[in-house]
């Protein structure tokens, strides 16, 4: 019998988000959610972040709106999300169906020594999204509203905002390719095919 | 004793040409994405930009917004452009990081505060600042200040930002915009 108050582990919320990707495009933000993404396997269609703190989101609308038949999942920390608040504002107004944006909410600024996030006060961020115009938003603590989450990425029903609650564990470093150029090409050439060799 | 307050280039019987001119250099150059947070020295080229439906205008609450959706845009084989003023430059210094690191283009063009005939002291500290700040971190810089010579350092740096993947930004002059005097418009 599982412990229906146990926090869920963020490998596992990731996997099950990724799971049966098909042609999902993925941003990864900066840190361990950087390192879950790639625990789940390097593909090209994801995008790592290594720095650039905050940018994951609005690099998410960018390549929605970019890419309006491909659904993109935006899988970032909760130290992330609140150093670009507004950027759920911007993306609330522009209401791209296609973007789901799941954060993994230890609580913690986990690269850091893990002091303590405005989450972990209470800081309410999937009533944030709500409040900025993001209808479909939910915390989520289960495996099964993971999975809820995961459906909702792949058909394309957003802008889905999702604070997914989960243990403040440290676990190994899982590495994609650090060089920005190799990461940017790959996904392009992935996405866009060969031509984008060529411009 | 001169008035100060007196402007020489405050008032034109014309309005400027030159945003037409950079509208359609920008859409020459492929742009689909127009990030900004507005500047009255934009505001003739953003109305271009949303009476084009081929075009998505996107209002940032910070211009650093603009640099991460532009980098995203990019990964999925869009074009944009940046439109700032000078004091939202300071905003984007860390997201500059990604267009450097990751060889992507990124086309600022940014109307100039704290430069040519400003009243106001606060917009001098990053007006002045501006240019050095955007090349410490990487982006080409080119300036306009005459009116005659916009469409063309425009031209000239979207070249730039989408065939060297760079970032590339343009310094549209005071001297150009006209200065502002809310002196002029409070009350005596």
């Amino acid at each position: 019998m599982t412990n229906p108050n146990a926090l869920l582990h963020r490998r596992d919320v990731v996997n099950e988000l990724l799971r049966d990707r098909g042609d999902l495009l993925v941003i990864a933000g900066l840190g361990a959610p950087n390192w879950d993404v790639s625990a789940a396997g390097d593909n090209p269609n994801n995008f790592p972040l290594w720095g650039a703190m905050g940018a994951a989101s609005m690099m998410g609308l960018g390549l929605a709106l970019a890419q309006p038949k491909r659904k993109v999942l935006v899988v970032t920390g909760d130290g992330e999300m609140l150093m670009s608040l507004g950027a759920l504002a911007t993306i609330a107004v522009e209401q791209p169906p296609n973007l789901t944006i799941a954060v993994l909410d230890n609580e913690r600024f986990g690269e850091t020594g893990m002091q303590k996030t405005h989450t972990a006060a209470g800081v309410d961020l999937a009533a944030m999204a709500v409040a900025a115009g993001i209808r479909t938003s939910r915390i989520v603590k289960s495996a099964e509203q993971v999975t809820e989450i995961r459906d909702l990425a792949h058909q394309g029903k957003g802008p889905v905002f999702a604070q997914v609650k989960i243990s403040p564990e440290a676990l190994v470093f899982v590495l994609p390719p650090a060089d920005g150029g190799i990461l940017t090409t790959r996904f392009r050439q992935s996405v866009l095919g060969d031509e984008a060799l060529y411009n | 004793m001169a008035d100060l307050a007196a402007k020489p280039n405050q008032t034109s019987p014309l309005p400027p040409s030159w945003p037409d001119d950079v509208y359609r250099i920008l859409k020459d150059a492929g742009v689909r994405q127009v990030g900004m947070v507005p500047d009255a020295g934009h505001s003739r080229l953003i109305r271009a930009f949303e009476a084009d439906p081929a075009t998505r205008v996107v209002t940032l609450t910070t211009e650093e917004e603009g640099v991460a959706m532009l980098a995203g845009a990019w990964l999925g084989g869009q074009r944009g452009v940046l439109l700032l003023q000078s004091s939202g430059v300071g905003n984007c210094i860390n997201m500059l990081s990604l267009p450097a690191i990751c060889h992507m283009p990124l086309l600022m063009i940014v109307t100039m505060r704290g430069d040519w005939g400003e009243f106001n002291p606060w917009q001098i500290p990053m007006g002045q600042g501006t240019q050095a700040v955007l090349e410490a971190m990487g982006v080409i810089v080119t300036r306009a200040d005459e009116p005659d010579l916009v469409a063309q350092t425009v031209w000239g740096a979207a070249n730039l930002a989408f065939n060297t993947w760079r970032p590339a930004a343009v310094l549209i002059g005071q001297r150009v915009l006209g200065a502002k005097n809310f002196k002029e418009l409070a009350r005596k």
